[in-house]
């Protein structure tokens, strides 16, 4: 029964695909289908993750091939926490699709494809096979692509041309470097690769290959100088789309940039500085971007890119303190900007606009509201408690402790246009005096939908702020988490011992 | 053989991004093929090239005799070759589509979602 448990979210979501395939008319039933699948989702995530919180890393090898050949699935403490994210923001983003995206759009396969772009991220998060990992990523954008364009509309089109281009090219970069890795090692198994890259006698050519991973998902992660397809694109297509795009996407990036690099390319100086410096350059441009827009969904965009930098810096500085901050910004940042942009959503649906120039006057006429939307944005700015708070101390002290100030001083700089942004977006949105706006025709406005609709769409918000509030006063166990995970980051021998078995074979021939 | 390949790699790299930075839609297309194409060769050569000698063990022995051709890299480009041609057909419907929406095929004047700040 458990012997199989790494594979049972991937077989799930896949389950669930062609199901809700059958279903293609019965839209009723999709959303049906597609929120109870969810929820079994996020418990069979919760029995994988305390599955290997007490039992420590699982594999699953395919075929029974001994490692390193064939493909593996590997679940460590890493993967089994963002799988268990994923399942949290994609059952928020279910429940929220089944309101706010509209039955037309809903007709052409909107939950099919959700779901297997849900896989995808799984699929992702769980090998253990860098070639494995091309194909997830894959899986990912072609389902991304098809979400991104559903509709048609102008600026989507636009938009889908720039997002298809870039991820194109950094999956043909990825290939690149999964190919000259091959030359050099002969292997694919990233445990093996480990090893392999580590024995390698010409480091030049191992970095030049580190720098094809860096770029190839530093497109997807949106770092400086990679990012400008994101903020072009995210803003076009329906806010449920956005949401589960801002928030898991670009983390499939990070973490790939996360495992990759504490894993396979370990200790070199030189990727280190160009890490923090490309870090540093993200902060800034992400910031700098979210001061001057005036469209809501737009400045969340940037808040992306600025907030990815935080993930990298903590990589950069590559020590304990660092990765466990990185880890607690990761598992904080999920949740709220997938809520953030379900904010977007409900403000649009509302007002029917996205310019901050003429929103307002939310406050006097939905206060509930305004102090739900109140908890992911100030989550976001981290004031004390809440959750983005914690993960930028320990980045902060990481960074005392390396010396490294301007890395600091980046982290603080960036809090604080954080800061100013979000009072904007707040002041803009929440207490500035209505603007009156003609009427739009045939529009759906919030205040015209039936009580359930509502109700769909405002408890995954409530959902996703009370895990936010959970991550920022029960902050000890989410420490303990991202510690735990730290450490077998830092220590990639557990990896590698959790796959190839201890390692007596390779100590012999040495 | 490995130079003529080495080089006919290095030029599909060069013609592919040549493409994608021009700015016709279609040239972006080609351009990414090309480009997939160069990538696939590369696999193919980085996985060791050998002739005349198929990965398959004679019958009255149970390892190989001699240097083989390494499987793994073909397994690999059919599957990149498959992922690439379901893209490039997305691709293509798309550039139409796009085409047909906007009126124009140079990227320059796709900004519609620069205006509506």
């Amino acid at each position: 029964m458990t012997q199989q448990l790494v594979l049972y979210p991937l077989l799930l979501q896949m389950f669930l695909s062609i199901v809700l395939m059958f279903c293609w008319r019965k839209i009723s039933w999709q959303r049906v289908i597609s929120i109870i699948g969810s929820l079994i989702n996020v418990g069979v995530s919760i029995w994988l993750f305390s599955y290997i919180w007490e039992n420590g890393t699982q594999i699953v090898q395919a075929g029974s091939w001994k490692p390193p050949f064939g493909i593996i699935f590997v679940a460590d403490t890493f993967s089994a926490t963002m799988v268990l994210l994923t399942a949290i923001a994609g059952l928020a983003v279910s429940s929220f699709s089944t309101a706010s995206v509209v039955t037309a759009r809903l007709k052409f396969g909107y939950f099919p494809i959700f779901h297997f772009l849900l896989l995808g991220l799984n699929g992702a998060f769980l090998t253990g096979d860098i070639f494995n990992l091309y194909v997830w990523f894959e899986i990912i954008i072609i389902s991304s692509f098809v979400l991104i364009t559903l509709g048609g509309e102008k600026a989507q089109l636009e938009g889908a041309v720039k997002y298809f281009t870039l991820n194109i090219l950094a999956s043909m970069i990825f290939l690149t470097a999964i190919a000259v890795l091959y030359g050099l090692t002969g292997s694919l198994n990233m445990a093996d690769l480990a090893l392999k890259v580590a024995a390698i006698e010409n480091r030049g050519l191992v970095e030049i290959t580190a720098i094809l991973f860096l770029v190839a998902f530093g497109i997807k992660a949106a770092v400086f100088p990679l990012y400008f397809w994101l903020p072009d694109s995210y803003h076009t297509p329906p806010s449920a789309v956005a949401a589960i795009f801002g928030g898991l996407l670009t983390k499939v990036g990070v973490y790939a940039l996360i495992r990759v690099f504490t894993l396979i390319f370990v200790g070199d100086l030189f990727l280190e500085n160009i890490i923090l410096i490309i870090a540093v350059l993200t902060l800034f441009s992400g910031g700098l971007g979210a001061l001057v827009q005036n469209n809501l969904r737009k400045v969340f965009s940037y808040l992306i890119i600025c907030h990815i930098g935080y993930m990298i810096a903590g990589l950069g500085l590559f020590t304990e303190v660092a990765i466990a901050g990185t880890i607690f910004y990761l598992i904080h940042d999920i949740i709220v900007k997938t809520n953030l942009f379900m904010v977007g959503g409900l403000v649009f649906r509302i007002r029917g606009t996205n310019s901050i120039r003429d929103l307002g006057g939310l406050y006097s006429e939905y206060p509930k509201l305004s102090l739900l939307i109140a908890i992911p944005l100030f989550s976001l700015v981290g004031i004390p408690p809440l959750s983005g708070f914690w993960p930028k101390i320990s980045l902060i002290v990481a960074g005392f402790e390396a010396e490294r100030w301007w890395v600091v001083g980046a982290i603080i700089f960036a809090s604080l246009i954080t800061l100013i942004i979000i009072a904007k977006v707040w002041a803009g949105i929440v207490w500035k005096e209505k603007v009156e706006l003609p009427k739009r025709l045939n529009f759906r406005y919030f205040s015209k939908l039936k009580t359930i609709r509502k109700a769909q769409m405002i408890a995954p918000m409530v959902f996703l702020s009370l895990v936010s509030l959970y991550i920022g006063f029960g902050a000890e166990h989410i420490q303990q988490v991202s510690s735990r995970v730290a450490v077998e980051l830092i220590d990639n021998q557990q990896y590698i011992e959790a796959v190839l078995g201890k390692q007596e074979t390779i100590d012999n021939e040495e | 053989m490995e130079v003529i390949l080495a080089i006919l790699i290095g030029v599909l790299y060069a013609a592919g991004i040549y493409m994608i930075l021009r700015r016709s839609l279609v040239k972006l297309i080609l351009g990414i093929i090309i480009l997939g194409n160069g990538a696939n060769l590369l696999i193919f050569l980085l996985g060791r090239v050998v002739k005349g000698s198929p990965p398959i063990i004679p019958a009255d022995s149970d390892v190989f005799q001699s240097v083989y051709a390494d499987p793994v890299p073909q397994a690999l480009i059919l599957t990149a070759i498959v992922i690439s041609f379901g893209l490039q057909s997305f691709a293509i419907i798309l550039v139409k589509r796009a085409y047909k929406v906007v009126k124009t095929d140079d990227l320059d004047e796709m900004n519609a979602i620069d205006k509506d700040s």
